[in-house]
Protein backbone atom coordinates (compact mmCIF):
# COMPACT_ATOMS: atom_id res chain seq x y z
CA UNK A 1 0.00 0.00 0.00
CA UNK A 2 1.20 3.73 -0.65
CA UNK A 3 2.33 5.02 2.76
CA UNK A 4 1.16 8.29 1.84
CA UNK A 5 -2.45 6.55 1.91
CA UNK A 6 -1.78 5.11 5.17
CA UNK A 7 -0.87 8.14 6.67
CA UNK A 8 -3.60 9.81 5.51
CA UNK A 9 -5.36 7.36 7.29
CA UNK A 10 -4.19 7.62 10.80
CA UNK A 11 -4.80 11.05 10.30
CA UNK A 12 -8.49 10.58 9.83
CA UNK A 13 -8.27 8.30 12.89
CA UNK A 14 -6.95 10.81 15.19
CA UNK A 15 -9.60 13.10 14.82
CA UNK A 16 -12.31 11.34 15.80
CA UNK A 17 -9.80 9.74 18.39
CA UNK A 18 -10.09 10.80 22.14
CA UNK A 19 -6.53 11.76 22.00
CA UNK A 20 -7.59 14.21 19.67
CA UNK A 21 -10.36 16.05 21.91
CA UNK A 22 -7.67 16.40 24.20
CA UNK A 23 -5.81 18.04 22.53
CA UNK A 24 -7.91 20.66 21.19
CA UNK A 25 -9.66 20.55 24.74
CA UNK A 26 -6.51 21.81 25.85
CA UNK A 27 -5.53 23.96 22.89
CA UNK A 28 -8.49 26.40 23.35
CA UNK A 29 -7.19 26.79 27.28
CA UNK A 30 -4.12 28.60 27.14
CA UNK A 31 -4.41 29.18 31.15
CA UNK A 32 -4.81 25.48 31.84
CA UNK A 33 -1.84 24.50 29.47
CA UNK A 34 0.12 27.50 31.55
CA UNK A 35 -1.19 26.40 35.07
CA UNK A 36 -0.13 22.64 33.96
CA UNK A 37 3.62 23.77 32.62
CA UNK A 38 4.23 25.62 35.84
CA UNK A 39 2.62 23.21 38.44
CA UNK A 40 5.52 20.93 38.60
CA UNK A 41 8.57 23.96 38.67
CA UNK A 42 6.99 25.85 40.87
CA UNK A 43 6.20 22.88 43.53
CA UNK A 44 9.36 22.69 43.31
CA UNK A 45 10.84 25.79 43.63
CA UNK A 46 8.17 27.83 45.14
CA UNK A 47 6.87 25.61 47.55
CA UNK A 48 9.59 23.11 48.37
CA UNK A 49 12.62 25.13 48.14
CA UNK A 50 11.29 28.96 49.41
CA UNK A 51 9.77 27.35 51.98
CA UNK A 52 13.19 26.04 53.18
CA UNK A 53 14.41 29.39 52.86
CA UNK A 54 11.07 30.83 54.82
CA UNK A 55 11.84 27.89 57.74
CA UNK A 56 15.34 28.65 57.44
CA UNK A 57 14.92 31.97 58.39
CA UNK A 58 12.41 31.64 60.88
CA UNK A 59 14.48 29.34 62.56
CA UNK A 60 17.13 32.16 63.22
CA UNK A 61 14.73 33.73 65.83
CA UNK A 62 14.95 30.16 67.89
CA UNK A 63 17.60 28.81 69.80
CA UNK A 64 19.18 25.48 71.07
CA UNK A 65 18.79 23.90 74.50
CA UNK A 66 22.20 24.04 76.11
CA UNK A 67 21.67 20.76 77.71
CA UNK A 68 19.58 18.52 75.57
CA UNK A 69 21.39 19.93 72.05
CA UNK A 70 17.26 20.23 71.08
CA UNK A 71 16.17 23.40 69.11
CA UNK A 72 13.73 25.19 71.59
CA UNK A 73 11.11 27.15 69.24
CA UNK A 74 10.91 30.12 71.39
CA UNK A 75 10.82 33.82 69.69
CA UNK A 76 13.79 36.13 70.31
CA UNK A 77 16.70 37.85 68.61
CA UNK A 78 19.03 36.93 71.24
CA UNK A 79 21.15 35.15 68.31
CA UNK A 80 20.71 38.43 66.75
CA UNK A 81 22.03 40.15 69.43
CA UNK A 82 24.99 37.95 70.04
CA UNK A 83 25.60 38.50 66.31
CA UNK A 84 25.67 41.87 66.33
CA UNK A 85 27.39 42.77 70.05
CA UNK A 86 30.03 39.83 69.93
CA UNK A 87 33.34 41.45 68.71
CA UNK A 88 34.45 38.40 67.20
CA UNK A 89 31.57 37.97 65.05
CA UNK A 90 31.36 41.66 64.06
CA UNK A 91 35.06 41.50 63.09
CA UNK A 92 34.29 37.97 60.96
CA UNK A 93 31.91 40.19 59.31
CA UNK A 94 33.76 43.14 58.54
CA UNK A 95 36.84 40.86 57.32
CA UNK A 96 34.06 38.93 54.83
CA UNK A 97 32.77 41.78 53.44
CA UNK A 98 36.36 43.65 53.09
CA UNK A 99 37.83 40.02 51.02
CA UNK A 100 34.11 40.17 48.87
CA UNK A 101 35.20 44.06 47.89
CA UNK A 102 39.03 43.30 47.58
CA UNK A 103 38.41 40.55 45.01
CA UNK A 104 35.42 42.28 43.42
CA UNK A 105 38.21 44.81 42.29
CA UNK A 106 41.23 42.78 41.71
CA UNK A 107 38.43 40.55 39.32
CA UNK A 108 37.02 43.93 37.79
CA UNK A 109 41.45 45.53 37.46
CA UNK A 110 42.50 42.43 35.31
CA UNK A 111 38.82 41.32 33.73
CA UNK A 112 38.01 45.11 32.14
CA UNK A 113 41.92 45.01 29.85
CA UNK A 114 41.06 41.17 28.75
CA UNK A 115 37.62 41.70 27.91
CA UNK A 116 38.46 45.58 26.25
CA UNK A 117 40.86 43.37 23.58
CA UNK A 118 38.36 40.62 23.04
CA UNK A 119 35.38 42.80 22.52
CA UNK A 120 37.03 45.28 20.82
CA UNK A 121 40.27 44.17 19.01
CA UNK A 122 39.85 40.17 18.09
CA UNK A 123 38.79 38.74 15.13
CA UNK A 124 34.96 37.27 15.43
CA UNK A 125 36.80 33.66 14.87
CA UNK A 126 39.41 34.96 17.53
CA UNK A 127 36.47 35.91 19.70
CA UNK A 128 34.35 33.03 19.77
CA UNK A 129 37.83 31.41 20.73
CA UNK A 130 38.34 33.88 23.81
CA UNK A 131 35.09 33.49 24.79
CA UNK A 132 35.40 29.72 24.88
CA UNK A 133 38.83 29.75 26.76
CA UNK A 134 37.88 31.83 29.09
CA UNK A 135 34.50 30.29 30.12
CA UNK A 136 36.09 26.60 30.06
CA UNK A 137 37.54 26.76 33.47
CA UNK A 138 34.79 27.77 34.95
CA UNK A 139 33.33 24.50 34.67
CA UNK A 140 36.78 22.44 36.00
CA UNK A 141 35.90 21.78 39.94
CA UNK A 142 35.40 24.65 42.00
CA UNK A 143 37.64 22.53 44.40
CA UNK A 144 40.03 21.44 41.70
CA UNK A 145 41.13 24.94 41.05
CA UNK A 146 41.40 26.08 44.86
CA UNK A 147 43.62 22.90 44.74
CA UNK A 148 45.65 24.26 42.35
CA UNK A 149 46.48 26.72 44.55
CA UNK A 150 47.14 24.85 47.08
CA UNK A 151 49.92 23.20 45.30
CA UNK A 152 51.46 26.80 44.11
CA UNK A 153 51.18 28.51 47.17
CA UNK A 154 52.52 25.94 49.25
CA UNK A 155 56.36 26.09 51.20
CA UNK A 156 58.12 24.62 47.85
CA UNK A 157 55.73 24.75 45.74
CA UNK A 158 55.48 26.99 42.74
CA UNK A 159 55.14 30.37 43.41
CA UNK A 160 57.86 30.44 45.92
CA UNK A 161 60.49 28.96 42.57
CA UNK A 162 58.84 31.54 40.40
CA UNK A 163 59.66 34.71 42.68
CA UNK A 164 63.02 33.14 44.96
CA UNK A 165 65.12 34.21 42.14
CA UNK A 166 63.68 37.93 42.85
CA UNK A 167 64.18 37.43 46.41
CA UNK A 168 60.46 37.38 46.99
CA UNK A 169 58.51 34.52 48.54
CA UNK A 170 54.97 33.90 48.07
CA UNK A 171 52.63 34.72 50.74
CA UNK A 172 52.14 31.48 52.07
CA UNK A 173 48.70 30.51 53.16
CA UNK A 174 46.80 33.02 54.90
CA UNK A 175 44.39 35.70 54.14
CA UNK A 176 46.12 37.19 50.77
CA UNK A 177 45.86 33.58 50.11
CA UNK A 178 42.85 33.47 50.09
CA UNK A 179 42.35 36.66 48.52
CA UNK A 180 43.96 35.62 45.38
CA UNK A 181 42.45 32.45 45.40
CA UNK A 182 38.77 33.81 45.34
CA UNK A 183 40.01 36.01 42.77
CA UNK A 184 41.51 33.44 41.00
CA UNK A 185 37.78 31.49 40.96
CA UNK A 186 35.45 34.07 40.20
CA UNK A 187 37.79 35.84 37.38
CA UNK A 188 35.62 34.41 34.50
CA UNK A 189 32.44 35.47 36.11
CA UNK A 190 33.57 38.71 35.65
CA UNK A 191 35.70 38.88 32.30
CA UNK A 192 31.98 37.33 30.48
CA UNK A 193 29.85 40.31 31.56
CA UNK A 194 32.32 42.96 30.76
CA UNK A 195 33.06 41.55 27.82
CA UNK A 196 29.20 41.53 26.80
CA UNK A 197 28.99 45.11 27.73
CA UNK A 198 31.85 46.65 25.50
CA UNK A 199 30.62 44.14 22.75
CA UNK A 200 27.39 46.90 22.86
CA UNK A 201 29.67 49.77 23.45
CA UNK A 202 29.30 51.73 19.81
CA UNK A 203 33.10 51.93 18.91
CA UNK A 204 31.85 55.00 16.97
CA UNK A 205 31.24 56.85 20.38
CA UNK A 206 35.37 56.28 21.63
CA UNK A 207 36.44 57.65 18.23
CA UNK A 208 33.96 60.80 18.38
CA UNK A 209 35.45 61.37 21.86
CA UNK A 210 39.04 61.34 20.71
CA UNK A 211 37.80 63.66 17.52
CA UNK A 212 36.73 66.50 20.08
CA UNK A 213 39.63 66.27 21.39
CA UNK A 214 39.85 63.82 24.58
CA UNK A 215 42.57 62.13 25.46
CA UNK A 216 42.89 58.14 25.74
CA UNK A 217 42.54 58.85 29.59
CA UNK A 218 39.93 60.78 28.99
CA UNK A 219 37.57 58.73 27.03
CA UNK A 220 37.88 56.27 28.99
CA UNK A 221 36.77 57.79 32.16
CA UNK A 222 33.88 59.96 30.43
CA UNK A 223 33.06 57.82 27.44
CA UNK A 224 33.52 53.71 27.73
CA UNK A 225 33.65 53.53 32.19
CA UNK A 226 29.85 55.47 32.60
CA UNK A 227 28.98 53.17 29.28
CA UNK A 228 30.16 49.73 30.57
CA UNK A 229 29.71 50.50 34.53
CA UNK A 230 26.60 48.22 34.06
CA UNK A 231 28.34 45.33 33.02
CA UNK A 232 31.08 45.45 35.63
CA UNK A 233 28.44 45.81 38.57
CA UNK A 234 26.80 42.73 36.64
CA UNK A 235 30.07 40.64 37.16
CA UNK A 236 30.50 41.94 40.61
CA UNK A 237 27.39 41.12 42.07
CA UNK A 238 28.38 37.63 41.02
CA UNK A 239 32.11 37.77 42.38
CA UNK A 240 30.53 39.27 45.50
CA UNK A 241 28.08 36.98 46.24
CA UNK A 242 30.50 33.80 46.02
CA UNK A 243 33.22 35.20 47.89
CA UNK A 244 30.47 36.23 50.82
CA UNK A 245 29.20 33.01 50.85
CA UNK A 246 32.37 30.92 50.51
CA UNK A 247 34.33 28.88 53.25
CA UNK A 248 35.92 26.21 51.35
CA UNK A 249 38.68 28.21 49.80
CA UNK A 250 39.62 29.73 53.10
CA UNK A 251 39.88 26.43 54.58
CA UNK A 252 41.78 25.40 51.98
CA UNK A 253 44.37 28.08 51.37
CA UNK A 254 43.27 30.52 54.41
CA UNK A 255 45.05 29.13 57.07
CA UNK A 256 43.27 29.17 60.22
CA UNK A 257 41.42 32.66 58.83
CA UNK A 258 37.71 32.31 59.10
CA UNK A 259 35.12 33.78 57.54
CA UNK A 260 31.24 34.04 57.51
CA UNK A 261 30.52 30.80 56.29
CA UNK A 262 33.20 29.06 58.44
CA UNK A 263 31.18 30.14 61.15
CA UNK A 264 27.89 28.50 59.43
CA UNK A 265 29.26 25.37 58.93
CA UNK A 266 31.18 25.32 62.39
CA UNK A 267 27.53 25.81 63.79
CA UNK A 268 25.88 23.48 61.97
CA UNK A 269 28.49 20.83 62.10
CA UNK A 270 30.66 20.76 65.75
CA UNK A 271 28.58 23.06 67.85
CA UNK A 272 25.33 21.96 66.87
CA UNK A 273 23.59 25.26 67.10
CA UNK A 274 21.24 24.97 63.92
CA UNK A 275 19.17 28.58 64.90
CA UNK A 276 22.11 30.62 65.34
CA UNK A 277 24.27 29.04 62.05
CA UNK A 278 20.61 30.40 60.11
CA UNK A 279 21.48 33.38 62.12
CA UNK A 280 24.52 34.28 60.77
CA UNK A 281 23.39 32.86 57.17
CA UNK A 282 21.09 35.34 57.40
CA UNK A 283 24.12 38.38 56.93
CA UNK A 284 24.78 37.36 53.26
CA UNK A 285 21.60 37.00 52.16
CA UNK A 286 20.78 40.25 53.87
CA UNK A 287 24.22 42.13 52.49
CA UNK A 288 23.17 40.51 48.89
CA UNK A 289 19.81 42.48 48.99
CA UNK A 290 21.24 45.60 50.01
CA UNK A 291 23.87 45.01 47.46
CA UNK A 292 21.50 44.28 44.71
CA UNK A 293 18.57 47.00 45.65
CA UNK A 294 21.53 49.30 45.59
CA UNK A 295 23.13 48.40 41.96
CA UNK A 296 18.98 48.51 40.74
CA UNK A 297 19.34 51.63 39.15
CA UNK A 298 22.56 50.96 37.30
CA UNK A 299 20.69 48.25 34.79
CA UNK A 300 22.96 46.19 35.81
CA UNK A 301 20.36 43.46 36.40
CA UNK A 302 19.62 43.50 32.98
CA UNK A 303 23.25 42.76 31.83
CA UNK A 304 23.19 39.14 33.94
CA UNK B 1 38.21 51.65 16.79
CA UNK B 2 41.17 53.69 16.44
CA UNK B 3 43.93 53.66 19.54
CA UNK B 4 47.31 53.87 19.13
CA UNK B 5 49.24 50.61 18.53
CA UNK B 6 50.70 51.20 22.37
CA UNK B 7 47.52 50.80 23.80
CA UNK B 8 46.82 48.01 21.85
CA UNK B 9 49.43 46.02 22.86
CA UNK B 10 49.48 46.93 26.02
CA UNK B 11 45.43 45.55 26.04
CA UNK B 12 47.23 42.50 24.14
CA UNK B 13 49.83 41.83 26.87
CA UNK B 14 46.98 42.03 29.41
CA UNK B 15 44.59 39.52 27.41
CA UNK B 16 47.80 36.79 27.51
CA UNK B 17 48.60 37.41 31.08
CA UNK B 18 44.95 36.77 31.76
CA UNK B 19 45.10 33.47 30.31
CA UNK B 20 48.29 32.24 31.32
CA UNK B 21 47.48 33.08 34.69
CA UNK B 22 43.79 31.30 34.12
CA UNK B 23 45.35 28.49 32.82
CA UNK B 24 48.54 28.04 34.79
CA UNK B 25 47.75 26.63 37.83
CA UNK B 26 45.23 24.05 36.23
CA UNK B 27 48.58 22.80 33.87
CA UNK B 28 50.19 22.57 37.75
CA UNK B 29 47.90 20.32 38.52
CA UNK B 30 48.03 17.84 35.47
CA UNK B 31 51.92 17.79 35.70
CA UNK B 32 52.24 16.93 39.02
CA UNK B 33 49.98 14.01 39.03
CA UNK B 34 53.23 12.65 37.01
CA UNK B 35 55.38 14.32 39.77
CA UNK B 36 57.63 11.33 41.28
CA UNK B 37 58.28 13.42 43.72
CA UNK B 38 56.25 12.70 47.17
CA UNK B 39 56.58 15.87 48.57
CA UNK B 40 55.33 17.22 45.19
CA UNK B 41 58.60 20.16 45.20
CA UNK B 42 58.69 22.23 42.24
CA UNK B 43 60.13 21.85 39.79
CA UNK B 44 59.37 18.32 39.44
CA UNK B 45 62.57 16.43 39.18
CA UNK B 46 61.41 13.25 37.77
CA UNK B 47 57.59 12.18 36.24
CA UNK B 48 56.00 8.86 36.81
CA UNK B 49 52.99 6.87 35.98
CA UNK B 50 52.63 4.86 39.18
CA UNK B 51 50.50 7.92 41.01
CA UNK B 52 47.95 7.02 38.03
CA UNK B 53 47.64 3.13 38.64
CA UNK B 54 47.50 3.10 42.04
CA UNK B 55 44.38 5.73 41.75
CA UNK B 56 42.85 3.14 39.26
CA UNK B 57 42.78 0.88 41.95
CA UNK B 58 41.72 3.69 45.09
CA UNK B 59 38.71 1.75 46.30
CA UNK B 60 37.43 5.54 47.79
CA UNK B 61 37.82 7.67 45.08
CA UNK B 62 35.94 5.10 42.29
CA UNK B 63 33.08 5.01 45.25
CA UNK B 64 32.85 8.28 45.55
CA UNK B 65 33.01 8.51 41.51
CA UNK B 66 29.74 5.92 41.34
CA UNK B 67 28.08 8.04 43.57
CA UNK B 68 28.61 11.55 41.67
CA UNK B 69 27.75 9.94 38.60
CA UNK B 70 24.54 8.31 40.50
CA UNK B 71 23.34 11.61 42.04
CA UNK B 72 24.54 13.62 38.39
CA UNK B 73 22.67 11.13 36.26
CA UNK B 74 19.14 11.64 38.82
CA UNK B 75 19.42 15.06 39.40
CA UNK B 76 19.87 15.87 35.42
CA UNK B 77 16.96 14.23 34.35
CA UNK B 78 14.71 15.71 37.02
CA UNK B 79 15.92 19.23 35.61
CA UNK B 80 15.59 18.40 32.05
CA UNK B 81 11.33 17.90 32.90
CA UNK B 82 11.31 20.91 35.50
CA UNK B 83 13.57 23.24 33.50
CA UNK B 84 12.02 22.27 29.95
CA UNK B 85 8.76 22.43 31.63
CA UNK B 86 9.41 26.37 33.32
CA UNK B 87 10.72 27.36 29.74
CA UNK B 88 7.87 26.93 28.02
CA UNK B 89 5.77 28.32 30.57
CA UNK B 90 7.42 31.66 30.62
CA UNK B 91 8.64 31.73 27.07
CA UNK B 92 5.47 31.03 25.27
CA UNK B 93 2.95 32.83 28.36
CA UNK B 94 2.97 36.05 29.65
CA UNK B 95 1.49 36.21 32.94
CA UNK B 96 1.28 37.85 35.93
CA UNK B 97 4.58 37.32 38.54
CA UNK B 98 6.48 36.31 35.40
CA UNK B 99 9.73 38.15 36.69
CA UNK B 100 8.81 36.72 39.87
CA UNK B 101 9.28 33.10 38.62
CA UNK B 102 12.11 33.48 36.45
CA UNK B 103 13.91 35.33 39.58
CA UNK B 104 12.93 31.88 41.42
CA UNK B 105 14.48 29.61 38.99
CA UNK B 106 17.93 31.91 39.10
CA UNK B 107 17.59 32.18 43.52
CA UNK B 108 19.63 28.42 44.02
CA UNK B 109 22.44 29.56 42.40
CA UNK B 110 22.44 33.36 43.36
CA UNK B 111 22.01 32.37 46.78
CA UNK B 112 25.25 31.32 48.44
CA UNK B 113 25.57 27.59 48.05
CA UNK B 114 25.66 27.62 52.51
CA UNK B 115 22.32 29.54 52.29
CA UNK B 116 20.58 27.00 50.32
CA UNK B 117 22.76 24.29 51.88
CA UNK B 118 21.57 24.69 54.95
CA UNK B 119 18.08 25.68 54.50
CA UNK B 120 17.73 21.91 52.66
CA UNK B 121 19.52 20.26 55.51
CA UNK B 122 17.25 21.62 57.95
CA UNK B 123 13.72 21.14 55.62
CA UNK B 124 14.79 17.42 55.15
CA UNK B 125 15.98 16.75 58.58
CA UNK B 126 13.97 18.99 61.11
CA UNK B 127 10.35 19.63 59.15
CA UNK B 128 10.24 16.22 56.62
CA UNK B 129 12.32 14.31 59.26
CA UNK B 130 14.15 12.53 56.05
CA UNK B 131 17.09 10.95 56.70
CA UNK B 132 19.89 12.47 54.59
CA UNK B 133 21.49 10.33 51.98
CA UNK B 134 21.71 9.64 48.35
CA UNK B 135 17.88 11.17 47.35
CA UNK B 136 18.56 14.49 49.53
CA UNK B 137 21.55 15.27 48.14
CA UNK B 138 19.89 14.71 44.40
CA UNK B 139 17.14 16.56 45.33
CA UNK B 140 18.99 19.50 46.36
CA UNK B 141 21.29 19.29 42.99
CA UNK B 142 18.31 18.90 40.83
CA UNK B 143 17.16 22.36 42.74
CA UNK B 144 20.07 24.54 41.37
CA UNK B 145 20.30 22.57 38.15
CA UNK B 146 16.85 23.86 36.78
CA UNK B 147 17.96 26.79 35.73
CA UNK B 148 21.09 25.52 33.36
CA UNK B 149 18.72 23.24 31.58
CA UNK B 150 16.26 26.57 31.44
CA UNK B 151 18.66 29.10 30.35
CA UNK B 152 19.52 26.65 27.12
CA UNK B 153 15.91 25.42 26.42
CA UNK B 154 14.43 29.28 26.51
CA UNK B 155 17.22 30.42 24.28
CA UNK B 156 16.14 27.72 21.83
CA UNK B 157 12.06 28.52 21.90
CA UNK B 158 12.93 32.20 21.21
CA UNK B 159 14.80 31.56 18.47
CA UNK B 160 12.79 28.85 17.25
CA UNK B 161 9.40 30.99 16.93
CA UNK B 162 6.04 28.72 16.75
CA UNK B 163 4.96 28.84 13.47
CA UNK B 164 6.11 25.18 12.68
CA UNK B 165 4.18 24.13 15.51
CA UNK B 166 1.17 25.78 13.81
CA UNK B 167 1.90 24.77 10.66
CA UNK B 168 1.94 21.19 12.50
CA UNK B 169 -1.76 22.14 13.80
CA UNK B 170 -3.19 23.11 10.91
CA UNK B 171 -1.96 19.96 9.00
CA UNK B 172 -4.13 18.02 11.87
CA UNK B 173 -1.75 17.03 14.46
CA UNK B 174 -2.69 16.67 17.51
CA UNK B 175 -0.54 18.21 20.63
CA UNK B 176 1.39 15.32 21.55
CA UNK B 177 1.69 14.51 17.99
CA UNK B 178 3.40 17.48 17.13
CA UNK B 179 5.34 17.76 20.33
CA UNK B 180 6.68 14.55 19.11
CA UNK B 181 7.84 15.22 16.00
CA UNK B 182 8.14 19.06 15.69
CA UNK B 183 8.92 20.65 18.67
CA UNK B 184 11.25 17.74 20.57
CA UNK B 185 13.57 17.45 17.50
CA UNK B 186 14.08 20.94 17.30
CA UNK B 187 14.62 20.87 21.14
CA UNK B 188 16.63 17.90 20.83
CA UNK B 189 20.22 19.33 20.73
CA UNK B 190 19.76 22.13 22.98
CA UNK B 191 18.19 19.43 25.64
CA UNK B 192 21.36 17.90 25.26
CA UNK B 193 23.49 20.81 25.69
CA UNK B 194 21.69 21.52 28.85
CA UNK B 195 21.79 18.46 30.36
CA UNK B 196 25.19 18.25 30.16
CA UNK B 197 26.06 21.17 31.36
CA UNK B 198 23.47 20.33 34.25
CA UNK B 199 25.46 17.02 34.94
CA UNK B 200 28.92 19.12 35.02
CA UNK B 201 27.24 21.29 37.61
CA UNK B 202 26.09 18.82 39.81
CA UNK B 203 29.38 16.83 39.32
CA UNK B 204 31.38 19.85 40.21
CA UNK B 205 29.07 20.62 43.33
CA UNK B 206 30.39 20.34 47.17
CA UNK B 207 29.01 23.35 49.63
CA UNK B 208 24.84 22.01 49.23
CA UNK B 209 26.36 18.59 48.85
CA UNK B 210 28.44 18.73 52.22
CA UNK B 211 24.85 19.58 53.75
CA UNK B 212 22.39 16.89 52.11
CA UNK B 213 24.43 13.88 51.77
CA UNK B 214 24.16 10.85 53.86
CA UNK B 215 26.82 10.90 56.62
CA UNK B 216 29.67 8.60 55.18
CA UNK B 217 29.02 8.83 51.79
CA UNK B 218 31.25 10.81 49.37
CA UNK B 219 30.98 12.19 45.66
CA UNK B 220 34.29 12.78 44.32
CA UNK B 221 34.91 16.48 45.09
CA UNK B 222 33.92 15.38 48.67
CA UNK B 223 35.86 13.07 48.40
CA UNK B 224 39.30 15.44 47.35
CA UNK B 225 38.50 17.42 50.33
CA UNK B 226 38.42 14.55 53.21
CA UNK B 227 41.86 13.70 51.72
CA UNK B 228 43.09 16.76 50.84
CA UNK B 229 45.29 17.32 54.21
CA UNK B 230 46.21 13.66 54.10
CA UNK B 231 50.07 13.74 52.80
CA UNK B 232 49.78 9.94 51.92
CA UNK B 233 46.86 10.52 49.72
CA UNK B 234 48.63 14.04 48.20
CA UNK B 235 49.74 11.71 45.13
CA UNK B 236 46.01 10.23 44.41
CA UNK B 237 44.53 13.66 44.72
CA UNK B 238 46.93 15.43 42.48
CA UNK B 239 45.73 12.52 39.85
CA UNK B 240 41.82 12.65 40.55
CA UNK B 241 41.85 16.72 40.34
CA UNK B 242 44.12 16.16 36.77
CA UNK B 243 41.36 13.73 35.59
CA UNK B 244 38.70 16.38 36.83
CA UNK B 245 40.44 19.21 34.77
CA UNK B 246 40.14 16.94 31.66
CA UNK B 247 37.10 15.71 32.01
CA UNK B 248 35.55 19.45 32.47
CA UNK B 249 37.06 20.06 28.96
CA UNK B 250 34.23 17.66 27.72
CA UNK B 251 30.81 19.30 28.86
CA UNK B 252 31.68 22.54 27.37
CA UNK B 253 33.03 21.64 23.77
CA UNK B 254 29.94 19.08 23.64
CA UNK B 255 27.76 21.74 24.46
CA UNK B 256 29.26 24.35 22.21
CA UNK B 257 29.23 21.57 19.17
CA UNK B 258 25.17 20.82 19.73
CA UNK B 259 23.81 24.49 19.88
CA UNK B 260 25.31 27.42 18.56
CA UNK B 261 23.04 29.19 21.61
CA UNK B 262 24.82 32.08 23.28
CA UNK B 263 23.62 30.12 26.67
CA UNK B 264 25.02 26.87 26.60
CA UNK B 265 28.06 26.86 27.97
CA UNK B 266 27.42 29.86 30.56
CA UNK B 267 27.50 28.85 33.67
CA UNK B 268 24.63 31.29 34.93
Amino acid sequence: MDPRLDRDQGLRMTVSSPRYAVSSYLYRRPKLRLGMLLSAPFLWLGLAYLGALAALFVTAFWHTDSFTGQVVTEWSLDNFKTLFTDTVYRTITFRTVWIAALVTVIDAVIAFPMAFYMAKFASPRAQRILVIAVMTPLWASYLVKAYAWRTMLSGNGVLHWLLNPFGLDGPGYGLPATVITLSYLWLPYMILPIYAGLERLPNSLVDASGDLGAKAGRTFRSVILPLTFPAIVAGSIFTFSLSLGDYIAVKIVGGTSQMLGNVVYDNIGAANNLPFAATVATVPVVIMLVYLAAVRRTGALDNL
Amino acid sequence: MTVSKKTKYALLAALVIGLVIIYFPLLVVLLNSFNADTTFGWPPSSFTFEWWIRAAGNEGALNALWTSVQAGLAATAIALVLGTMAAFALQRYRFYGRNSVSLLIILPIALPGIVTGIALNNAFRTILGVDLGLFTAIVAHATFCIVVVFNNVVARLRRMGGNLEEASMDLGADGLTTFRLVTFPMLRSALMAGGLLAFALSFDEIIVTTFTLGTGMETLPIWILNNLFRPNQAPIVNVVAAVLIVASTVPVYLAQRLSGDTASGGRI
